[in-house]
């Protein structure tokens, strides 16, 4: 069972993390994506990006290193080998961009019980070198009880 | 794109996708989520799943590619969510079919963003729920 007292807290700031061309790419490529805007740097340019832009779910990669820090805090109390994938979501202010300098926090939105199970909501800013928000990552995991 | 000739309830794209262990391997290094139930069937089936599954977040970036070969470069996705509700499995020999197709669910013209509900079906079961990306042009 999942802690019901984290919820509220906030994670610290995780590191500069420089999002590369060729990680968006790959990552592209991993996701089926054939926008030129995801792999030509000339079509991004025409479209008014300094670069090849990151898919719409590429934030997940950001969201997975604040992640870490919850799954290993031992207050949490999160069992990661009974972990789901309950839902998620991006709300994005503007397109990752290749030469990005991102950092992120992570808070604990809400932990709730449904049963046996806990449902644990995060939500992760995610601030580029300016210290401006360039998304929201909100997620859902459904921790599965003992039996 | 000429939001005034949409209407709600308009199909507006669909693909399929092709889901292989190479593609889960490949995604597994692309999003650095090497969790092994998206790899190893001795290691999915002791933590009580049928076996290898894709990651929820391979099925949602693949879904949201529907939405994003209709907008084309003239528009960006800036709010996308989805709920997971069954697994995709993966054999080890064989691939996954996951179907997704597109409709218009809502149109601001004053913002000028469109919303597509994506449907993602996997042997004819729904595999994402409530999947809706937000389009702004």
């Amino acid at each position: 069972m999942v802690n019901p007292n984290v919820a509220g807290k906030k994670y610290p700031e995780t590191d500069i993390y420089l999002v590369g061309r060729e990680k968006i790419r790959e990552f592209a490529n991993a996701v089926f994506s054939t926008s030129p805007l995801n792999h030509d740097v000339f079509a991004s340019q025409a479209a008014g990006f300094s670069d090849v832009i990151a898919p719409p779910t590429f934030p997940v990669v950001i969201q997975e290193r604040s992640l870490s820090a919850v799954l290993n805090d031992p207050e949490a109390d999160i069992d990661f080998s009974r972990v789901v994938h309950g839902d998620q979501r991006f709300i994005s202010v503007r397109p990752i961009v290749a030469g990005d300098e991102l950092t992120s926090v992570l808070t604990v939105a809400s932990v709730k019980s449904l049963g046996a199970h806990s449902m644990v909501t995060f939500n992760t800013e995610i601030f580029d070198a300016n210290r401006d928000l360039v998304c929201t990552a909100i997620s859902t995991l459904v921790v599965r009880g003992e039996e | 794109m000429n939001l005034e000739s949409l209407s709600v309830g308009q199909e507006v794209s669909s693909r399929e996708f092709s889901f292989t262990r190479d593609a889960l391997v490949k995604y597994a290094g692309a999003s650095g989520d090497f969790n092994p139930i998206h790899y190893r069937d001795d290691f999915a089936k002791s933590v009580g799943l049928e076996g290898v599954l894709a990651h929820g977040m391979l099925t949602m970036g693949a879904a949201c590619q529907v939405a994003i070969d209709w907008a084309g470069e003239s528009g960006q996705v800036i709010d996308y969510g989805v709920r997971f509700t069954k697994p995709v499995y993966v054999p080890a020999d064989e691939s996954a079919k996951l179907v997704v197709s597109g409709k218009i669910g809502a149109i601001d013209l004053e913002n000028r963003t469109v919303r597509i509900d994506l449907s993602a079906v996997c042997n004819d079961v729904a595999v994402l729920g409530k999947a809706q990306a937000v389009v702004k042009f």
